[in-house]
């Protein structure tokens, strides 16, 4: 007997339906109930983390203050060319939302905004808009009579950039560059420069951790792999233990090992390495966050060695042994290279942990162990540019997923054990 | 092939112990003489010591006390890359990232050998094992009995003389192990080279071997050929594990020109070859073979009368288990021959045997 098909030489199930539908219809509930079991988490991942980051993320492009308190002046503001004298049809506009703002008690958040872009300019608009309703046309010479600051073109520069809501002003100012009234971006003023080196150091001190914790675990996980199952249980259970403690616990103890008059100096001048008036700085500073951070990502690069080494029979280092490779050979050409799975996920794992390190870097930096997040904490929290704060989160992504997809290129994502 | 000192084998294994805990000896007293081109089997169950032999051959172990000479030289100091011996492992330990070809290539390269010769070589290794087109694949699209094909390939492939090879076919399907066993004993012979062969399957070494060491318990319980080893078994321990083995207890009363009196528990008598069975009075183990065991036949010294306790038919022969002199687990093979024996379950026959057939071991 033959299989029944259709026209089209698709197959049919016994009551004459296609095959494929009927197949469909059979999956359709038991796809349904796992899709149900996985509802619950994917909500709480979208209105808990989804939402909120793109969200403010948003914020790194999409600024509104300006556009949404000063509705007058926005739009002349956007065809105005930048480099003539603003007319008499501004300043009548500025007055407007001056009046309006006071009314609102809003004047400060359009205050700050110009201020990101201009500083010093904050008392201008608090004072104007304090004196603004008593004005009289022509409001130009009446403004420029209260406050003779408003005849510098740079004032209005500063207005045109703020009135553009979806602008690219905070994204290069997080890379050291500055947008300008007339849409070009040029380089900030020397002296201003910070993030980038900030990147730098950032993306500095993460590799050296990850290179760091890779010469240091390789070889702890290779103990792992080779001891008989008691002692290396025993041994990871010795590496597991600092995730029992809290990172906090963890970050002050190394204060008071690393500190002037801590542990490790201590036993310095003991020894004669330092003398008691002349102790090594090893803490609040890059030495101190490298050391910390080292210490408390090294776990997250010896368990997936580990993983990987375990499945690595002893039989293939013998092989090569017996066909004449030294203990290096052996090592370097048969098993090393079977480990790579291990040292890329160790790696990239401890390398994004690392880029993004908060605490560590805040109580042991000092000024120079500071890292990105660090900034991106005082532009949430002190400076309230939340917008340059998001720009920053949004430079460092662009950075990760950028160097994730050059380890996709080189090594492979398939290649990645981790566990 | 036993060797004096004049005239030492190829490998020599003197006065071996070995230990890994300072409390049990793993491997005990060990003496053994491997002459040049010989096809050597270590034989017996695990943890008899016969792997952890072939381990200290191949310099992953060391011998607690005592030498072992490779070619008339000590090479217990020599570390296991300069020894030049050749392996093959259980799990064959092709390097996974590495092709067949540079797999094969590995060996030669670490001696710095130039390219052209080490594609000549790779070449020839890989027709020899008939897989000459495999150069450019991984080990892992490769299958068991080809990835087999490829270890051996790798272990000749540097001209080794001698070749290890641990348990080496223990992870092939039945057919394929039997026809694997053929080419490794042909390759063998065509080289000339000398082979340790370590298993646990008895057929496998009986098939392949120029010798077989039976181990148990770190000791070399007997040390002969295969047709040897299977009718003249030494002890009891050996005439159990090699080939199927009927066993009788009883105590010796009388030893004359070779021949042993042996009484049963149950009072009877019989007699056997004295082989390894102390003197008068001390038990003893007889060890008679299935095959050797006649049904029915009139006048037999040995004969006794036995319970047919159940009867399996085999197509080419019948197994017949009886109760003989007390043993319930006596098995007798007859072959299936024109005149077909009357055997049920419950009946009872005369079962006898060549005094020659049946051993008188150690008790």
């Amino acid at each position: 007997m033959t299989d029944a098909t259709d026209a089209s030489g698709n197959l049919l199930a016994a009551d004459g339906t296609p095959l494929k539908k009927k197949l469909g219809q059979a999956l359709f509930r038991s796809r349904l109930r796992a899709f149900g079991l996985t509802v619950p988490l994917l909500l709480l991942i979208l209105l808990a983390f989804v939402l909120p980051v793109t969200t403010f993320l948003k914020q790194a492009v999409y600024n509104p203050q300006f556009e949404k308190h000063m509705p007058n002046l926005t739009p002349l503001l956007a065809d105005w060319d930048a480099v003539s004298e603003p007319d008499e049809a501004m300043y009548a506009a500025l007055v407007a939302d001056l009046v309006l703002n006071k009314k609102n008690k809003t004047i400060g958040k359009v205050a700050s905004r110009v201020n990101r872009e201009y500083s010093g300019t904050r008392s201008l608009f608090t004072g104007s808009a304090r004196k603004a309703k008593k004005l009289k046309p022509p409001y130009k010479e009446a403004l420029i009579k209260a406050k003779p600051k408003w005849d510098n073109i740079e004032v209005w520069k500063a207005m045109k950039i703020a009135g553009k809501s979806w602008t690219p002003a905070f994204v290069a100012s997080a890379v050291d560059l500055k947008y300008t009234a007339d849409g070009s971006i040029e380089r900030k003023q020397e002296d201003r420069r910070v993030h980038l080196k900030l990147f730098a150091r950032t993306m500095r001190i993460a590799v050296i951790v990850m290179l760091a914790g890779l010469v240091l675990g390789y070889p702890v996980a290779y103990l792992l792999s080779t001891l008989p199952a008691r002692s290396s249980n025993m041994l990871l259970i010795l590496v597991l233990l600092p995730f029992w403690t809290s990172l906090l616990v963890r970050t002050t103890a190394w204060i008071a090992m690393l500190q002037g008059q801590g542990v490790l100096n201590d036993l310095f001048v003991l020894f004669g390495l330092a003398s008691d008036e002349d102790r090594f700085s090893l803490i609040y500073n890059e030495t101190g966050t490298l050391i910390a951070m080292t210490h408390i990502l090294l776990p997250f690069m010896i368990l997936p060695l580990y993983s990987v080494m375990k499945t690595i029979p002893p039989s293939y280092v013998r092989a090569a042994r017996s066909m004449g490779a030294t203990q290096w050979t052996a090592f370097w050409r048969v098993y090393f290279p079977q480990t790579i799975p291990g040292i890329g996920a160790g790696g990239i794992l401890v390398f994004i942990l690392a880029i993004s390190f908060y605490i560590t870097p805040a109580l042991v930096g000092g000024q120079d162990g500071t890292m990105i997040s660090n900034f991106i904490d005082f532009h949430m929290r002190k400076s309230l540019n939340w917008s340059l704060a998001s720009a920053m989160g949004l430079v460092l992504l662009v950075i990760v997923l950028f160097l994730y997809w050059i380890y996709d290129k080189v090594v492979g994502i398939d290649n990645m054990k981790l566990g | 092939m036993t060797a004096n000192s004049a005239d030492e084998g190829f490998v020599v294994f003197d006065r071996v112990q070995k230990s890994y805990d300072g409390e049990i000896l793993v491997v005990k007293d060990l003496n053994l003489n491997i002459a040049k081109g010989e096809f050597l089997t270590m034989l017996g169950p695990s943890g008899s010591g016969k792997t952890t032999c072939l381990m200290m051959l191949a310099g992953f172990e060391t011998a607690t006390h005592g030498d072992i000479r490779l070619a008339g030289k000590p090479i217990n100091n020599i570390p296991p890359h300069k020894r030049g011996i050749g392996m093959v492992f259980q799990n064959y330990a092709l390097f996974p990232h590495m092709t067949v070809g540079e797999n094969l290539s590995f060996p030669l390269e670490v001696r710095n050998m130039g390219q052209s010769e080490r594609e000549a070589k790779v070449k020839r290794a890989l027709d020899m094992v008939q897989m000459g087109d495999f150069a450019g694949r991984r080990p892992t699209q490769l299958s068991g009995g080809q990835q087999q094909r490829i270890a051996l390939a790798r272990a000749l492939v540097f001209d080794a003389e001698l070749v290890l090879m641990d348990e080496p076919l223990g992870a092939l399907d039945k057919q394929l192990r039997e026809h694997m066993q053929f080419e490794i004993k042909h390759i063998h012979e065509s080289l000339g080279i000398t082979v340790v062969y370590v298993t646990h399957d008895q057929s496998e070494a009986l098939t392949m071997s120029d010798r077989i060491a039976v181990f148990n318990d770190g000791v070399i319980q007997q040390l002969a050929p295969p047709a040897d080893l299977y009718e003249r078994p030494e002890n009891a321990f050996v005439a159990q594990f090699i080939g199927e083995n009927n066993t009788l207890n009883g105590v010796v009363t009388a030893i004359n020109d070779g021949i042993a009196d042996v009484k049963f528990d149950n009072g009877q008598m019989t007699q056997a070859l004295a082989v390894n069975c102390g003197g008068v009075g001390s038990r003893t183990t007889l060890s008679i073979r299935p095959e050797r065991i006649v049904l029915n036949a009139s006048g037999s010294a040995n004969g006794v009368d036995a319970e047919v306790l159940e009867v399996i038919y085999l197509g080419d022969h019948i197994r017949c288990r009886m109760n003989v002199h007390g043993n319930e687990d006596f098995v007798v093979k007859v072959p299936n021959s024109a005149e077909k024996l009357a055997l049920e379950k419950g009946s009872r026959t005369n079962v006898s045997w060549e005094t020659q057939d049946c051993r008188a071991l150690d008790g």
